[in-house]
C-alpha cells in the first residue's frame, strides 16, 4: 500500500471528490494561488480553475457566511479557517446559519458544507493560535464534528464529510500534516462519520483519543508494554456522532478507562465520556476515570512552559500506571 | 432621491418585454400627488398595478390579523410586523424571474406572502402548528421556500453574507440568476456587511443589497446610530453603485428594482438600493415605542401610507371602481381571516418529529 502524508492525502480527498462532483468548490485564505498556507490544496487551482478554487480576502465572518448560503443555494462547499482559531470570528455562522438551518426549515434547506482547516496546538505559536475547538462544535445539534488522526482516515472521512448533506467540521492538525501513513487507494475508499477505530488492541486498559493525542498514546503503549501493561487505544476519528458503543465494549473488556484531550478539561471531550461511561458500565469500571487534558490556562509560548501545558506521552504512561494499580 | 455611482444606471435600458416601466413614467398632468402620481396607460401595466395592490393588500391585512392574534395569545415568541413597508417586497419582487433569490432577516411575513407562500401556512407557523411553512419548528422568524426564500434569520445581518452566497452559487451555476439581499438600516452597521460588499464587488457577484431603511433600528433611530445616514453610499467604499429610492411607492421601487437586477443579469456586479420607509407599528408586538412621537407616526400613516398611494393611483385611472376596491379589500380579508381560522384549527405539531430535521441520516 503506497504511503502518503496527511497533507497529500486530504488534497487527494479534495480533488477525487471535485473529480467527481462539479457542486464541490474551496474558498479560504490562500487556497488557490498560494496553494494553502499549509500547502494542503496544492495543485488545485491548476486542476480546477479559479471558479472553483476561490481565495478570499482575510474576512471569515464574510466567506464563512458566504459559504453557507452558497450551500443552501445548491452547492457543497470546502470552507478552508487558516486555522480554526480564526473562525471563532465566523461562528455565528456555523451554529446559527448552517447547524440550525435545516431545523428550522422544518427539513427544507439542507446545508451541506465542510468546515476545514488545522486545530488545536501547533509549536509555540501562542495562546490565541492554539486551541482546541473540538468540544465547543460536538456541543452542537445539527453538526458533525471529525478530527483525524492518520492519513487514510483524514483522506477517507474528509471524502465522507464532502459527501455528507450535513454541515461537518473538519478538525485537523499542523503537526500531522507532514507525518506518513499507509493509504488504500481508490475514490471509493470511504470511512464512515461516527466510527471509532481501535489501533491497537489490549486487555488491561482502555485509552480514547483523536488526531494527534492518537500518536501519543500509541507510543506511551508501547513502554508501558515493557511493563506487561496491555493498553488498548481507541482513535476515536469522529466527535459527533461519538462511537460510544466502541468505548463501551472495550472498557467491558479493560475495566479501566483513560480519556486524552489536547483541549482543556472543563465540559470537554472526556467529561461526556465519562458521563456516557459511567451510565452504560457503571459496574464494570474497577478505577476511576482519568481525563488527561491540556492545562486549564491560555497556552504559553515558551518551549518548557507550552510542553508542560499539553498532554505528553510521560502524562499517558503515569496516568496508565497509576490506573492500573486498581 | 439621491443616486451614488449614477453612471451605471444611466447605462441601463430598459428591457422591451419590461412591465410598462416608460408607459408609467409618461403622464403625471392630471393628478394632484406630484411627481409621484405616475399614470399607468397600457393594459399590461395596469394587470401590474392591480397586482401590487393585491399583494400590498395581502400583506396588510395579514399582518393585521397576526398582530391580533397576538394580542390574544395565540401566536408566541416574537412578531415582527411589516405594516408600512409592503410596497418594498411588492415592488422587490415583481422585478424578478424564476430562479431568483430571496433572504431577509427577522421580520419576513411580508417577504413570503411576495414570493407567493400561501397565507394560510405563513400563519400556521406563526400559531406553531403543523401545516406551518417550516412545520411548526421555525416560527416568526424562520420562514422558506425551497428553492426561492432563504429565510428568515434572527441574527440582524446574517443574512448579507448568505445572501452573497446565494449570488455565489448563482453566478457559479452560470444561472443569470439574481440574489435579492435584504436587511434594515440597524444590520446596515454590521461589519459583516462590508465583508460582503468587498467580496460581492471583487467577483462581481449578481446581487442586489436592498436596505430597507425604516429609519429605527429597534428603538434607535438612524442620527442616533450611523455617523453617515445616506446608507445608498455604504457600496461607495468598494464601487458599488447606490441609489435612494422612495420605498412608500411600489413603481418606484419596482423600476429601481428593474434596473437593478438587469444590471446584476448583465454581469456588473452589485447594486445597493436604499429603500427609504416606515413601519407603522412597533419593532415587535411587545414594543410601545416610546421613541418616536405618536404625530410623527400619525403623519406617515395619513400621508405615505403605500396602500393608499396605489389606491388613489388606481381609482383616478378607473383600473378600478370604489365599489370594486372594496370588494377586493373584502375579499382579502375573507382569505386572511380564513388563514387565521385554518392556522388556529391545524394540528400542533406531532411530538414525533421533535428530533427530525437536526440531521438528515
Amino acid at each position: 500500500m503506497p504511503e502518503l502524508t496527511v497533507r497529500e492525502a486530504l488534497r487527494d480527498a479534495m480533488a477525487e471528490e471535485m473529480r467527481l462532483d462539479q457542486d464541490v468548490c474551496l474558498i479560504g485564505e490562500e487556497v488557490a494561488e498560494y496553494q494553502g498556507a499549509y500547502k494542503v490544496s496544492q495543485g488545485l487551482l491548476e486542476e480546477f480553475g479559479e471558479l472553483r478554487v476561490v481565495d478570499t480576502p482575510i474576512t471569515e465572518a464574510g466567506f464563512t457566511g458566504l459559504g453557507v448560503g452558497a450551500a443552501m443555494g445548491g452547492l457543497k462547499p470546502i470552507v478552508e479557517f487558516m486555522t480554526f482559531n480564526f473562525a471563532m470570528q465566523s461562528i455565528d455562522h456555523i451554529i446559527n446559519s448552517a447547524a440550525k438551518t435545516l431545523y428550522m426549515s422544518g427539513g427544507l434547506i439542507p446545508v451541506p458544507i465542510v468546515f476545514r482547516g488545522p486545530n488545536g496546538a501547533a509549536s509555540r505559536v501562542g495562546a490565541q493560535h492554539s486551541q482546541c475547538f473540538a468540544s465547543w462544535y460536538s456541543h452542537i445539534p445539527g453538526l458533525k464534528v471529525i478530527s483525524p488522526w492518520s492519513a487514510s482516515d483524514a483522506k477517507g472521512l474528509l471524502k465522507a464529510a464532502i459527501r455528507d448533506p450535513n454541515p461537518v467540521i473538519f478538525l485537523e492538525n499542523e503537526l500531522l500534516y507532514g507525518e506518513s501513513f499507509e493509504v488504500p487507494e481508490g475514490e471509493n475508499e470511504i470511512v464512515p462519520i461516527g466510527k471509532g477505530k481501535i489501533v491497537k488492541s489490549g486487555s488491561d486498559v482502555t485509552i480514547t483519543a483523536f488526531s494527534i493525542m492518537v500518536g501519543k498514546a500509541l507510543d506511551a503503549a508501547e513502554i508501558v508494554s515493557k511493563d506487561g501493561i496491555n493498553v488498548e487505544v481507541i482513535d476515536l476519528r469522529s466527535i459527533r456522532p461519538l462511537d460510544i458503543e466502541t468505548i463501551i465494549s472495550s472498557v467491558k473488556k479493560t475495566n479501566r478507562l483513560i480519556s486524552i484531550e489536547e483541549g482543556w478539561p472543563t465540559s470537554g471531550i472526556g467529561a461526556e465520556i465519562a458521563a456516557l461511561t459511567i451510565k452504560h458500565a457503571f459496574d464494570y469500571l474497577d478505577a476511576p476515570i482519568e481525563r488527561i487534558t491540556g492545562l486549564d490556562i491560555p497556552l504559553p509560548y515558551a518551549e518548557n512552559l507550552e510542553r508542560a501545558a499539553l498532554p505528553q506521552v510521560s502524562n499517558i504512561t503515569d496516568s496508565i500506571r497509576n490506573i492500573c494499580q486498581h | 432621491m439621491h443616486i451614488y455611482g449614477v453612471q451605471y444606471f444611466q447605462n441601463i435600458e430598459p428591457p422591451a418585454t419590461s412591465v410598462g416601466l416608460t408607459e408609467m413614467t409618461s403622464n403625471t398632468e392630471k393628478n394632484n400627488l406630484g411627481k409621484k402620481n405616475k399614470l399607468p396607460i397600457s393594459k399590461q401595466s395596469n394587470k401590474a398595478l392591480l397586482e401590487y395592490l393585491k399583494t400590498m393588500l395581502t400583506i396588510r391585512r395579514f399582518e393585521e390579523k397576526a398582530g391580533q392574534l397576538y394580542g390574544m395569545g395565540i401566536i408566541g415568541g416574537f412578531c415582527h410586523l411589516y405594516i408600512g413597508q409592503e410596497a418594498v417586497v411588492t415592488g422587490i419582487q415583481a422585478a424578478l424571474k424564476p430562479g431568483d433569490t430571496v433572504i431577509t432577516g427577522y421580520r419576513c411575513h411580508g417577504h413570503m406572502l411576495a414570493a407567493g407562500s400561501p397565507p394560510k401556512n405563513v400563519m400556521a407557523e406563526l400559531t406553531g402548528k403543523i401545516d406551518g411553512v417550516s412545520s411548526g419548528k421555525g416560527g416568526s422568524m424562520h420562514m422558506f421556500i425551497k428553492g426561492k426564500f432563504y429565510g428568515g434569520h434572527g441574527i440582524v445581518g446574517a443574512q448579507v453574507p448568505l445572501g452573497t452566497g446565494l449570488a455565489f452559487a448563482n453566478k457559479y451555476k452560470k444561472s443569470n440568476n439574481v440574489s435579492i439581499t435584504y436587511f434594515g438600516d440597524g444590520a446596515a452597521n454590521q461589519g459583516q456587511v462590508f465583508e460582503s460588499f468587498n467580496m460581492a464587488a471583487l467577483w462581481k457577484l449578481p446581487i442586489v443589497y436592498v436596505i430597507e431603511n425604516n429609519q429605527y433600528a429597534m428603538g434607535t433611530s438612524i442620527s442616533r446610530s450611523t455617523a453617515i445616514e445616506e446608507l445608498y453610499s455604504r457600496g461607495a467604499a468598494f464601487g458599488i453603485p447606490g441609489k435612494q429610492v422612495d420605498g412608500m411607492d411600489v413603481i418606484e421601487v419596482y423600476k429601481a428594482a428593474k434596473k437593478a437586477v438587469q444590471n446584476c443579469r448583465l454581469g456588473k456586479g452589485p447594486i445597493l438600493l436604499e429603500l427609504m420607509t416606515y413601519r407603522f407599528r412597533g419593532h415587535s408586538m411587545s414594543d410601545p415605542a416610546k421613541y418616536r412621537t405618536k404625530e410623527e407616526v400619525s403623519k406617515m400613516r395619513h400621508e405615505r401610507d403605500p396602500i393608499e398611494h396605489i389606491k388613489t393611483i388606481i381609482l383616478k385611472n378607473k383600473i378600478l371602481s370604489e365599489d370594486k376596491f372594496k370588494q377586493l379589500d373584502k375579499e382579502t380579508r375573507e382569505i386572511i381571516s380564513d388563514a387565521a381560522d385554518f392556522a388556529q384549527s391545524s394540528s400542533e405539531p406531532l411530538l414525533s418529529t421533535l428530533t427530525s430535521d437536526v440531521i438528515i441520516d
